[in-house]
């Protein structure tokens, strides 16, 4: 391959990648910014695994942002099948055209037979879809959610860029999507999965970062409110909860917020819009049991 | 193994990037400073030894990832390395401590692979025992050399497990390995073709339309599939169950074997450890000493409320619990307090399909549920089995299958 692979024009290191990011709205750390400039470059799928709401589809929809290519998602689900993800047969189709060739004149067997396991009567699935479309970014979801025997479909197309038709032959993609596959470790994805692709570990991010992103996230919100509210959600996630927020609650939460007008965190607001970012009932009452004001006054001054 | 570095026998971790060719304009090869490949092999050989599963194939993938980076940065190294070896959260800790020992000069010390053995008594079923110890083998001998293993295991199926001799337990083991444990089964998601009329299979159907040239054929039908439900074993490896541990864990290796079934297995001690990896591959021996090796806490105290907790948190709740089978095999002797374990057990009961407690002490005569940790979590607990004996733990695989119901 041509050795910049899908990388786009002017990004020459993963420090670039990280400024392209920025500009659609995407904070990636190093680490991330790596593995994506070594994904694109060298066509390698990418492995994202993390707690849920560390952005990790997110990722997928900033760098098909980047690349300005389509973003075709599959998402896994238990008991997904091949004809689900890959391509299946359209049948009605095909009896049409047979019923019609039949009812020509010229009718001749061989050549109707043909017609009909040809490509037109081939309906893509997301996986095909995305091999036939390039440039594009592939965002297979959860993939552990999708049962075991599942992977070894992907295995075909994550490391080939191909995929075998019986009655068609092999589909193969002239410049490979960039793919982004993620799962949230409800169990261990087969190593012969992973060994295909570059496997990074998502953290939360730091406090910092935080910040930025929900500024960035919600405009609308006062600088105040986003730090006030990033400590409230990082003291949380010590606070031993069920189900501590990730980033996705924590933007919620300052949408919340600002839709209210608020100009800073305080513990009315706080109490009455917690349902933005704990999401049990357990851990509803085990924060009101730490004293709301309490942990924002900590959560504020230690910020 | 091949690769420019192959021809020496250790890795030879040179000091790797040194402070003065952190940019300089030579990346000097011929010391290997700044040399990706010399790196990722030095990286590779040590992860190996550090007990991740690092093959050439991710070696030669990280050389190319490093080399599409810039080779003379520490952190380029570092991530071409981690995205590159690592496949796993468990695995970086260990990256980082072998790359930081690397790049700083020194050699980590290499430990050898796990391979030794917990306890290999090689005893053949056929062969009956000369020793004196174990009387019914001697009564047995007499009679042909299979029917005396037969009987020999019928009489060790109830026996507990802590007074069996050596070579008893080696027939015991045998007859481990033989257990499976399925959980019991649920209707799948996906669906089967069926000879009995149902739901309409409609690629099945055209299919036999299109061969038949349009013209209308029986239609083809489909039922659901059934799969068994993922199977969680906790296996209390703490000082008052070392007695049972070793059963306990070789059971758990038999229930691993089996393919289509998705079982989980931690140990419980001081730290909750996961060692359903360790658990992989056909050879009890072998699992047993992976086990052994990955477990840092044999024989210590119990933290079960603990421990559950940190399980439900780091995987029980994302979805390793979710409608699995948990099996808890444990004593109940809990050093904190017992409330803590009540309220990690009613999480674990809303998760599950089913919570079976199985506590070895339960075989013994005049046993009563009084440890403190027990007593509070047997509210949630559906099965309560004992698991001392071969007998014993057969019911429990017939319970986790589903097969057979007791109340706790």
């Amino acid at each position: 391959m041509d050795g910049r692979g899908l990388l786009p024009v002017g990004v020459e290191s993963p420090a670039d990648l990280v400024g392209r990011l920025a500009e659609v709205g995407y904070l990636a750390d190093e680490g991330l910014a790596t593995a994506a400039y070594l994904g694109l470059r060298l066509h390698r799928p990418l492995f994202c695994e993390g707690e849920a709401g560390v952005g990790k589809t997110e990722l997928a929809k900033a760098l098909a942002s980047v690349l300005d290519a389509p973003l075709i998602r599959l998402q896994c689900y238990e008991g997904i099948e091949a004809s689900q993800a890959l391509y299946d047969w359209d049948f009605p189709r095909q009896l049409l055209h047979l019923r019609t060739a039949e009812a020509a004149a010229d009718f001749d067997p061989t050549a109707v037979e043909q017609e009909l396991w040809s490509r037109r009567f081939l309906v893509a699935r997301p996986l095909l879809q995305a091999l036939e479309t390039s440039p594009s970014v592939l965002l297979v979801d959860e993939v552990d959610r999708a049962d075991d025997e599942f992977e070894a479909f992907l295995l075909e197309v994550l490391s080939d860029f191909s995929v075998t038709v019986p009655e068609l032959g092999t589909l193969r993609a002239e410049v490979p999507p960039a793919v982004v596959v993620t799962s949230n470790r409800t169990r261990d994805v087969h190593d012969a999965l992973k060994r295909r692709c570059y496997y990074h570990w998502l953290e939360h991010p730091e406090f910092d970062r935080e910040v930025a992103i929900v500024r960035l996230r919600v405009p609308e919100a006062s600088a105040r409110l986003c730090a006030e509210v990033t400590a409230a959600a990082h003291a949380l996630r010590d606070a031993d909860l069920l189900k501590p927020p990730g980033i996705a609650e924590t933007v919620d939460w300052a949408q919340a917020l600002a839709a209210l007008g608020a100009p800073g965190l305080d513990p009315g607001l706080a109490a009455a819009t917690l349902g933005a970012v704990v999401k049990y009932r357990e851990d509803v009452e085990r924060v009101r049991s730490l004293d709301v004001g309490a942990l924002l006054t900590r959560a504020v001054m230690g910020a | 193994m091949s690769g420019p570095a192959g021809d020496r026998p250790a890795p030879r971790a040179a000091r790797l990037v040194s402070a003065g060719a952190g940019s300089g304009a030579t990346a000097g090869h011929a010391d290997g400073v700044g040399d990706p490949v010399r790196v990722m092999v030095g990286l590779g050989r040590a992860l190996d030894s550090a007990g991740l599963r690092v093959g050439p194939d991710r070696v030669a993938e990280a050389v190319r990832a490093a080399v599409a980076l810039d080779p003379t940065r520490r952190t380029d190294l570092y991530w071409a390395g981690r995205l590159t070896l690592c496949a796993n959260p468990d695995d970086l800790p260990k990256y980082d401590a072998v790359f930081a020992a690397l790049t700083a000069g020194d050699v980590p010390r290499l430990r050898p692979r796990p391979q030794h053995l917990v306890r290999a008594v090689p005893v053949a079923l056929a062969v009956p025992d000369a020793g004196g110890s174990d009387d019914e083998e001697t009564e047995a001998a007499a009679d042909t050399v299979l029917r005396a293993a037969a009987s020999t295991v019928e009489t060790l199926r109830h026996k507990d497990v802590t007074t069996l001799g050596a070579v008893e337990r080696a027939r015991l083991d045998q007859a481990l390995a033989a257990l499976s444990l399925p959980g019991e089964s649920r209707p799948s998601r996906r669906r089967r073709p069926s000879p009995h009329p149902g739901a309409v299979d409609p690629r099945r159907t055209v299919r036999a339309l299109l061969r038949s040239g349009g013209e209308p054929v029986r239609p083809r039908w489909t039922r659901r599939s059934v799969r068994p439900r993922p199977v969680v074993l906790l296996v209390d490896v703490s000082g008052s169950m070392s007695g049972y541990a070793d059963v306990l864990l070789r059971f758990a290796h038999a229930a691993t074997r089996r393919r289509g079934v998705r079982t989980e297995v931690f140990t419980l001690g001081t730290r909750l450890t996961r060692v359903t990896r360790e658990m992989a591959g056909p050879d009890p021996e072998r699992a047993m000493g992976a086990v052994a090796a990955a477990v840092p806490d044999w024989s210590g105290g119990t933290r079960l409320g603990v421990l559950l907790r940190e399980f439900l948190d780091r995987w029980g709740q994302r979805g390793v619990a979710r409608g699995a089978v948990v099996v808890i095999m444990s004593d109940g002797w809990e050093r904190d307090d017992p409330a803590l374990l009540g309220a990690q057990m009613r999480r674990l009961a809303l998760l599950a399909r089913r919570v079976v407690w199985c506590n070895p002490r339960a075989g013994r005569a005049g046993f009563a549920p009084l440890a403190g940790g027990l007593a509070a979590a047997l509210p949630y607990v559906d099965d309560f089995v004992s698991g001392h004996s071969l007998a014993a733990l057969e019911q429990l695989a017939r319970i986790v299958a589903g097969v057979e119901v007791r109340g706790a």
